[in-house]
């Protein structure tokens, strides 16, 4: 390296301590209480819901599952739709990201955004935008374990 | 004409002589609805699509700049417009129906200073009798370009910026009553290796300085020449940053005198994080704000440095840093031109 890209590295150094001075954090204490606080809230409307499935109707605790996902999916594309979940969101943070409603969400999403692009270009191509990364993963991850299950059981 | 290492002295002094600066619903919320002409009810504009809505707004701001000079397409001779959607796409658009030779124009938000740099110059050498320069940028529209889909719930960092919804125009002549264009001093792309795409203001602090401290330079003046120093958009942090590399290089820039149209545009109580961005931010607060007060006598030499970000959302997710750039042009009020 010759002196003056030295310099010029020496320069970036510097001026990246100064960003990071000013740099305000995010706050990251804060933000985890709220994610617990309110990703707690979800899963206990969940809960209720579940409750709610197997008190009125015939579900069992294992089969009250798939209605109860269900319905928490249908009320977060609905407040996707209707401009809400991003505050939601902006709020609550990994409360609202992490349960089943945060998925649901990255996927009305990009299908409303990209709606201008038509049905097939637009929501049908673009709807795992953000989602199909959880599932790409999901899926190898699932590989793996599988596979070490299979291996430790031979 | 050429002065120092790059900026242009406009002799023959070029007037912004009429202006058209129109916002979004969010905007007309803000701290300076005033200095709107007009503001759309919702974010679609009445078209369905963001992109469209963007076209839409700044054709809005050129047609009204036209009707409040009394002008119509035939008097004026050039546009310079850009835009921060991919290809320019709106601008070119909007000049599709406004119908007037145009030149298409790239530096991210430092669009709009580069364009009354250029229309200034074009003026300054006899190229045009009148020339028409702004920039749009709308928040749907860049969002989906730039980050998530608007109604994804990711969590913003405190660093970030919300792009306005918001376009300015200006028609410059080189004659008539108003403030006039003096100088410009041209950026060079500045990348100090900062990547974190929500900290803008961090990574474009640098290339506003660079610009500020060449201008005060070539023009031999000192940083109180100006009555408001106003960079867009540098936002909370970035103006920060700037304050602390100005005293780091002795530049004595003071803080009253130094103003970002990022933090001007909205109220403390609006959810915009570190403040406001987007090439429309720079020129709405500009031609509408700022022009306003220059001709209420609340400011005489103004000095604006746009800057911006020449980022994609591919070099972003090839990890590489941000270049940035940041463009100033000098408006100052001429004893007894103001009408």
């Amino acid at each position: 390296m010759d002196q003056n890209q030295q310099n010029k590295e020496q320069q970036k150094r510097e001026y990246q301590q100064i960003a990071a001075k000013h740099e305000e954090k995010r706050p990251i204490g804060i933000n985890c209480l709220k994610a617990f606080i309110i990703g707690g809230l979800v899963c206990t409307f969940g809960q209720a819901v579940q409750n709610f499935y197997m008190y009125f109707f015939d579900f069992t605790e294992k089969t009250a599952g798939d209605p109860t996902v269900a319905t928490l999916i249908f009320i977060a594309i609905l407040l996707t739709g209707f401009g809400v979940y991003r505050r939601f969101g902006q709020f609550a943070g990994a409360g609202s990201a992490v349960p089943v409603t945060g998925f649901a969400n990255s996927m009305a999403s990009a299908a409303i955004e990209f709606r201008t692009e038509g049905l097939v270009l637009g929501t049908g191509s673009n709807m795992f935008k953000l989602a199909g990364s959880v599932i790409v993963f999901g899926t190898v991850a699932a590989f793996v374990i599988a596979l070490v299950r299979t291996l430790l059981g031979m | 004409m050429l002065t120092g290492k790059r900026t242009w002295l406009f002799e023959t002094k070029p007037v912004i002589i009429s202006t058209g600066v129109i916002g979004g619903p969010f905007e007309q919320k803000g701290a300076i609805p005033e200095d709107f002409d007009a503001f759309y009810e919702d974010q679609w504009f009445g078209e369905d699509s963001y992109e469209k809505a963007q076209k839409v707004l700044f054709e809005n701001a050129c047609e009204t700049s036209m009707q409040k000079a009394g002008m119509t397409k035939d008097d004026i001779q050039f546009v310079f417009a850009g835009d921060l959607l991919n290809q320019i796409t709106s601008t070119s658009f909007a000049c599709r129906k406004i119908n007037i030779p145009f030149f298409g124009l790239f530096s991210a938000c430092a669009t709009s200073m580069e364009g009354l740099a250029l229309a200034a110059f074009i003026l300054n050498s006899n190229g045009a009798d009148k020339v028409m320069t702004g920039s749009a940028s709308h928040y749907g529209a860049v969002e989906k370009t730039f980050r998530y889909p608007n109604d994804y719930g990711a969590q913003k960092p405190p660093t970030s910026q919300r792009t306005a919804t918001a376009a300015g125009a200006a028609i410059l002549s080189k004659t008539g009553a108003g403030p006039a264009i003096t100088s410009a001093t041209i950026g060079k792309v500045v990348d100090e290796g900062l990547k974190d795409p929500f900290n803008m203001g961090g990574a474009m602090a640098p290339a506003a300085v660079d610009t500020i401290e060449a201008h005060l330079q070539d023009r031999n003046l000192p940083p109180d020449y100006y009555d408001l120093i106003v960079t867009g958009d540098l936002a909370r942090i970035g103006r920060n940053i700037a304050l602390e590399l100005f005293e780091k290089k002795g530049l004595e820039v003071q803080e009253n005198q130094f103003m970002d149209c990022g933090i001007l545009l909205y109220k403390k109580d609006q959810q915009v994080m570190a403040g406001a961005s987007g090439s429309g931010c720079s020129a709405a607060v500009t031609y509408g704000h700022l022009l306003n007060r220059m001709k209420r006598g609340e400011l005489n030499r103004i000095l604006v440095v746009a800057t911006g970000a020449l980022l994609s959302p591919l070099t972003f997710q090839q990890q590489e840093s941000i270049p940035c750039i940041a463009h100033a042009v000098s408006i100052e009020m001429q004893g007894g031109i103001s009408s």
